[in-house]
């Protein structure tokens, strides 16, 4: 303070600048994540629809003595798994992002220092936290329950190619319509799509269980994502078929986001 | 600037020196906010030329935002935020921030600190909304009707705060449709409406330097129709009358202590009985009321 004066400076003296690019999309990142766990309906998206379906298709499975090749919680824990990955990349990022523009966030943020490439660090950043997350509540459940994944390096990389590819294929799509429709618009398309995607998208369930529409769903964003899943801890195997189809689908929205995305 | 078929701001041409507090005042709908976004980047001009701090607000974005602080009208917080979270989040965005403390204080933001944005109050909104502004250290801060829906105490921090910055250096651009903040804080007061400038200068130049003064004169009961053009007929012909409401008018021009006689004798002459007289110096809303024959605040 006396050196302060000793200045004549003030408190308001400008002193203008912005913090460090890795600064700032971390700040951006921890902001986002907090925002994310702390919402409740977002959290049930995140974590209590993919327990209740891991707990309740093993269940299912053994009443109805479903014909599934294999043991019901090595077939389903990676389809919740990728569930899981869906709700977050897809649902729970459309949703926060359509009532961000809805609140004015992003025009706010959009004359702070962090650019639209930082803010968008940040919201990739946060996703990865939350999914990881999700991955050890998940994954561990489905261990209590007895899960045995078939553990190759082919399999764990194939299966961390398939989560990020997913991620970018499905956070592109979900910015798509965040950054064109109203937020309460968004927010019903969100979890319709959702809700399709986890009937009839070969998400949890593999895509041979939908008989002769299956070939088609693994060309989904969700059906690749499910598959892979599989593949790659089921099998063991590399999933390239399903990565490459998850880097289309990435491209493509990420270049449909860019040139509709809306700010305001 | 248009939207649709409505032109919001028409070939306005102002400039800001440094270091001072300018300050828009117009009427809801005036531009103020346009001329305001045009200014922050967030719109592109269809025509003219806007610089500011010497920079392109579209092509030199990157280069000004760190240096200005800006204030929105409302919004700008993720709902489930709280106040002093979202504070300290903006802050981090900068790399010399201010004391979120100090501001916290300033702007009476303890009460409220971990209080979600969404429930928080009107005022306490624009005084975070403020605080965010300002927290960067800005060398320029837009701030967009920053008082609306503060209490006259919450008031007064405000202006006590921009005073301060505007001490320290700071160039203050605010806009207002009150024209005792612009009055009490401007250096410069750049008066729009319907997108025009339609007066410029500092408040002592607007309001007294034309050596005219104002008398409002409110009676009892609502005037005869012809009486505007009666009692300038009165007065002579370097007054202007205009009507405020039934039972007011507004008389603008050189004023002594004979006006006052000739508005009583024209009372008693037309049967109207003054509840009150009051003579004193022009204010911007008589200003704008004069240019533009409507009143600033409806």
């Amino acid at each position: 303070m006396s050196l302060d004066k000793l200045d004549h400076r003030g408190t308001f003296t400008p002193a203008p600048g912005a913090a460090p690019l890795s600064r700032m999309v971390a700040a951006q990142t921890r902001m986002e994540t907090r925002l994310l766990l702390r919402n409740g309906e977002q959290l049930l998206l995140a974590v209590v629809i993919p327990l209740i379906v891991l707990v309740g298709g093993i269940l299912a499975a053994r009443h109805f003595e479903l014909p599934l090749d294999g043991r019901p919680v090595d077939l389903l824990t990676p389809g919740v798994l990728a569930l899981a990955v869906m709700s977050t990349s897809f649902t729970s990022l459309a949703i926060a992002t359509g009532f961000e523009r809805r609140y004015g966030v992003l025009k706010r943020l959009g004359s702070s220092p962090l650019p639209r490439s930082g803010l968008l660090a940040g919201k990739v950043g946060a996703l990865l936290v939350v999914e990881a997350a999700q991955l050890v509540v998940l994954g561990g459940a489905g261990l209590l329950l007895g899960w045995s994944p078939e553990v190759t390096a082919a399999g764990l990389l194939g299966a961390l190619l398939v989560v990020l590819c997913a991620t970018a294929a499905f956070a592109s799509l979900g910015l798509l319509l965040a950054g064109t429709l109203r937020a309460e618009a968004t927010l019903a398309a969100a979890n319709l799509v959702y809700l399709l995607l986890l009937a009839g998208g070969a998400v949890v369930l593999p895509a041979s269980a939908y008989g002769g529409v299956g070939g088609s769903l693994t060309w989904l964003p969700s059906g690749a994502l499910g598959e892979g899943m599989r593949t790659a801890l089921v099998d063991g195997a590399f999933p390239g078929v399903d990565v490459l189809v998850l880097v289309v689908w990435a491209v493509a929205g990420t270049v449909l986001t860019a040139r509709t995305f809306r700010w305001e | 600037m248009t939207y649709g078929d409505t032109v919001a701001v028409d070939g306005l041409d102002l400039e800001v020196a440094r270091g001072t507090v300018t300050a828009v005042l117009g009427p809801n709908g005036a531009g103020k906010t346009t001329t305001l976004e045009t200014c922050e980047g967030y719109r592109r001009a269809q025509a003219g030329r806007v610089r500011v701090l010497g920079l392109d607000p579209q092509a030199q974005r990157g280069a000004l935002l760190p240096r200005i602080g800006v204030m929105l009208q409302s919004g700008g917080a993720w709902s489930g935020v709280r106040a002093v979270e979202m504070l300290r989040h903006v802050a981090s965005l900068h790399a010399h921030p201010l004391d979120v403390g100090l501001l916290v204080e300033r702007l009476g933001l303890e009460e409220c600190g971990r209080t979600p944005y969404r429930r928080l109050s009107g005022g306490q909104q624009q005084r975070l909304g403020l605080a965010m502004a300002v927290v960067g250290r800005p060398e320029l801060v837009f701030v967009d009707e920053p008082t609306a829906g503060m209490d006259p105490q919450m008031r007064r921090a405000t202006w006590q705060l921009l005073q301060e910055m505007r001490a320290d250096g700071v160039t203050v651009v605010l806009t207002t449709h009150y024209m005792d903040e612009a009055e009490r804080l401007a250096d410069t007061v750049h008066v729009i409406d319907h997108g025009r400038l339609i007066a410029t200068g500092s408040p002592f130049e607007l309001t007294r330097g034309t050596g005219t003064s104002t008398i409002r004169l409110v009676v009892t009961e609502p005037f005869p129709p012809d009486a505007p053009e009666s009692l300038r007929a009165a007065l002579g012909g370097a007054t202007d009358v205009r009507p405020l409401n039934p039972q007011s008018l507004l008389i603008t021009g050189p004023a002594d202590a004979s006006t006052l006689a000739t508005v009583s004798a024209w009372c008693q002459a037309h049967g109207v009985l003054p509840e009150s007289l009051s003579l004193g110096q022009r204010t911007l809303e008589d200003v704008f009321l004069q240019i533009t024959g409507r009143e600033l605040t409806s």
